[in-house]
């Protein structure tokens, strides 16, 4: 075990499989040269040399398409997005061709492509640079949607993202790049896909919380103990497949959930759940599910109203007054 | 155009009817004038008649089941008539009448709702449910009722559904490769069937429910805490240990009850007329100050008279039929018994209307001599056992057993010696009426047999004071003593 910051993490996983797999490569815009945009890639053009950290033109629909292609060809790309506000431009080949080509060749043809960088906002960024796109992708077939929250689990994940012979989104967080944690040093060291993780118990209420938002519910659940309230925290860690079982275990013990979730309300991570959730945990549930979501409306800039539009821990703590009837 | 049956009044005090017999079925022609189904209405079984010819295209409440007053029974229209729209229009509680104004509204809704969702998406979800929320929300915003109503909207959907379930049934599939998993739809499905029986739309958390239902617990018993009143898992445990205390406390007071086997307890379904009992009699005590005022009436001459009567009428008269007699003519003397309390107003009656109690089956009926006063013991005594026969057979029509102005109960024949009785609204008195006993009473200075019967008037003091009363059971008592000026 050794204490790395996220960013380390995710490099370790990528230095780890490039010299496990010849096949793996990274491309992206400065990720080479300049050590990428957040020194995620440090060192790693040193060590494999320009044919296999190649940094791109600012040409996402460009380089995504090659990501695609190679990928078809028997390559392992690892496509990085300086943030996946700018995959938007890219995302013709993103649901198109990657999450379709193996359905549409009957199984015939993979696509064992990595699209990483970091997702959602990260202060004022303005509206066009805010969105958390998890329930964007994860509404799209084909394609496996990865959100981790901590340094350890995204080392783990990252290395089953590169081994797995799909496309798979893997979403960052430019707030939590220089987040520490434990990281295993395992060379074989894998996180499945679709297994969340009880990451606090408790036996009060069920909060479900992925990505960024994972610590805001931490923080709430310590102020809710001071009230004499115990959250259990249930990390999801895969948007795509998402592991309801542990869920609804969780809930068939608190009997109360709140879904903390950065995507709009609408569609969001939280609406699915939150269904499941009353349709197979209905006669556990002592009150309706509660969700805290940014609200309907792109991020605004101006600093005084994009606090009040990011869901901080004040108002997890009040859904879950709601769900346990205290307010 | 198809026209639906709704529940007719059959009664004047009835609120609900329940079928009891369908004559008709589904796919049956009818024309006006039919006899299509028989109710139990809170005092007797009676025809439910059709208005119009057609066929019956929907059979909308079954045998057996309660229908307010006014809801719909069945729908008759012309051969394959599309009757969705008065299906959904009849929505479980939510009244039939309304949905039809509120149609026209939808739109006007909807715009407010998406203006809504632009301001909250914490909202959204609750849009684009089905388009029954239009009226649920609008009663919802009124009493924060919202969830029921749309319960109740769906049901209404769900059984309309059912009608067609030769096409729908077999599209039904437990695994659909596109939507994935559709099992827990069924499981949702009863959870809500469940939910939607009750008639007092008990507010339950789903937990709660499964607690209670596991538990034993009638919801009806439990008072939630949660919004609205909703009961949640707290009030469930809470109510448990209540449950318990007074179960202990209740133990150590029969410690010899455990060598007993002790006898079943059974559970009987309240009746219509038990029901209507119990509403009115309860009213009647609870909000009419009642008073009671006992006689000794000397009857000797009654038996002798009645005796010689007998000999010559062809129906036997009882003593009862003169006790009707007596004070049908007393009433006509003492308007102010003869009275009923209107609220604002006291009506005195111009007619002398008696009703008798009669004992039938779960139940007492009162059927109504008309116009008692004008009548002769002979055809007082043919009427009372004619109604008091069918009574028992539930065949009166309602005219028979409403608008009595006065009500005489006998349990003279049982051996009671003297009763009250709870008066019988809208009435202001009843007289309750005990045995004929053998007592010793003094006559010219000499102890001899003698015959006596005690009467009781129950009074409503709202209407009668203690003298009129007195006054009117002293009339009771002459007519009685002297039986020929009855005559009169």
């Amino acid at each position: 075990m050794a204490e790395l910051q996220f960013r380390e993490a995710i490099r370790a996983a990528m230095v780890e499989e490039m010299r496990r797999d010849e096949s793996v490569f990274l491309m992206g815009e400065e990720v080479a040269e300049y050590d990428g945009a957040y020194k995620v890639s440090q060192g790693m053009l040193e060590e494999f040399g320009f044919r296999r950290v190649i940094d791109t033109p600012i040409s996402e629909l460009g380089f995504s398409g090659i990501g695609v292609g190679a990928a078809m060809n028997g390559l392992r790309p690892i496509v990085e997005f300086m943030t996946f506000n700018f995959a938007v431009v890219g995302i013709d080949q993103i649901i198109n061709n990657a999450a379709k080509l193996r359905y549409m060749s009957g199984g015939q043809i993979m696509i064992p492509i990595v699209f990483r960088g970091p997702n959602a906002s990260a202060g004022q960024l303005g509206a066009t640079h805010s969105v958390a796109y998890e329930a964007l992708y994860g509404h799209i077939p084909g394609l496996k949607v990865v959100y981790p929250s901590e340094p350890g689990d995204a080392k783990g994940l990252l290395k089953t993202a590169i081994r797995d012979d799909n496309p798979v989104i893997f979403l960052e967080s430019e707030q939590m790049y220089g987040l520490k944690g434990e990281v295993s040093d395992e060379e074989d060291f894998t996180i499945p896909f679709g297994v969340a993780k009880v990451k606090r118990e408790g036996n009060d209420v069920t909060i479900v919380a992925h990505g960024k938002m994972y610590h805001v519910a931490q923080q709430a659940a310590k102020e809710l103990a001071k009230d004499g309230i115990e959250a259990e925290i249930v990390d999801p860690r895969t948007i795509k497949p998402f592991d309801m079982k542990t869920v609804i275990e969780s809930v068939k013990k608190t009997n109360r959930c709140v879904i903390v979730d950065e995507t709009h309300p609408f569609c969001g991570i939280a609406a699915e759940v939150g269904f499941q959730l009353q349709r197979d945990a209905f006669d556990y549930l002592d009150a309706p599910i509660q969700r805290v979501t940014v609200p309907d409306v792109p991020a605004p800039f101006a600093k005084n109203l994009f606090d009040l539009w990011l869901p901080g821990p004040k108002q997890v703590i009040e859904a879950v007054n709601a769900v346990t009837y205290r307010s | 155009m198809a026209i639906v049956i709704d529940m007719p009044k059959l009664s004047d005090t009835m609120e609900e009817g329940v079928i009891s017999k369908w004559n008709v079925k589904e796919g049956d022609k009818v024309k006006s004038g039919d006899i299509i189904a028989e109710v139990e209405t809170d005092k007797a079984t009676m025809d439910v008649e059709v208005y119009d010819d057609g066929v019956v295209l929907k059979i909308v409440a079954k045998e057996g089941d309660a229908v307010p007053l006014g809801k719909a029974m069945a729908i008759i229209g012309e051969e394959g008539e599309d009757i969705s729209d008065l299906l959904d229009g009849d929505g479980g509680d939510a009244s039939g009448g309304e949905k039809a104004e509120k149609k026209p509204k939808k739109d006007e809704e909807k715009d407010e709702d998406a203006e809504k969702a632009g301001d909250d998406g914490e909202d959204d979800e609750d849009e684009d449910e089905d388009v029954d929320d239009g009226k649920a929300k609008e009663s919802g915003k009124k009493d924060g009722d919202n969830g029921k109503d749309k319960d109740a909207g769906k049901t209404a959907k769900k059984s309309g559904d059912k009608s067609d379930d030769g096409k729908k049934g077999k599209e039904k599939k437990d695994f659909d490769p596109l939507f994935g998993d559709l099992n827990g739809d069924e499981k949702t499905k009863d959870a809500k069937a469940k939910t939607d029986s009750g008639d007092d739309r008990v507010k339950v958390s789903p937990l709660a429910r499964k607690m209670a239902e596991e538990q034993g617990i009638s919801l009806s018993d439990v008072k939630g805490s949660g919004p609205q009143g909703r009961i949640v898992k707290k009030d469930i445990e809470e109510f448990d240990k209540d449950a318990a205390k007074s179960s202990k406390s209740a133990k150590p007071a029969a410690p010899a009850a455990d060598m007993i086997p002790s006898g079943e307890s059974k559970e009987l379904k309240v009746s219509q007329m038990r029901k209507a009992i119990a509403r009115r009699l309860a009213e009647s005590k609870f909000t009419s100050p009642h008073f009671y005022e006992t006689i000794d009436i000397d009857m000797k001459r009654a038996i002798e008279a009645r005796g010689a009567l007998n000999e010559l009428s062809e129906v036997k008269i009882s003593f009862n039929d003169f006790v009707v007699k007596a004070c049908a003519a007393a009433l006509r003397r003492h308007p102010a018994i003869n009275s009923s309390w209107m609220g604002d107003k006291i009506v005195q009656h111009g007619d002398v209307h008696v009703a008798v109690a009669v004992a039938i089956d779960d139940g007492l009926i009162t059927p109504v001599i008309k116009h008692t006063d004008k009548k002769g013991l002979a055809q007082i005594s043919r009427e009372t056992k004619d109604l008091a026969g069918r009574a028992r057979d539930k065949k009166l029509q309602p005219d028979e057993f409403e608008g009595s102005t006065f009500t005489i109960s006998n349990l003279g024949m049982f051996g009671i010696e003297e009763f009250t009785a709870i008066i019988n609204p809208p009435n202001a008195a009843i007289l309750a009426v005990g045995t004929i006993r053998d007592v010793p009473v003094v006559e010219n200075g000499m102890v001899v047999p003698g015959k006596r019967m005690k009467v009781t008037l129950s009074s409503d003091h709202r209407v009668v004071d203690g003298a009129s009363a007195a006054e009117f059971m002293n009339s009771v008592r002459n007519f009685l003593e002297n039986p020929t000026t009855m005559l009169l």
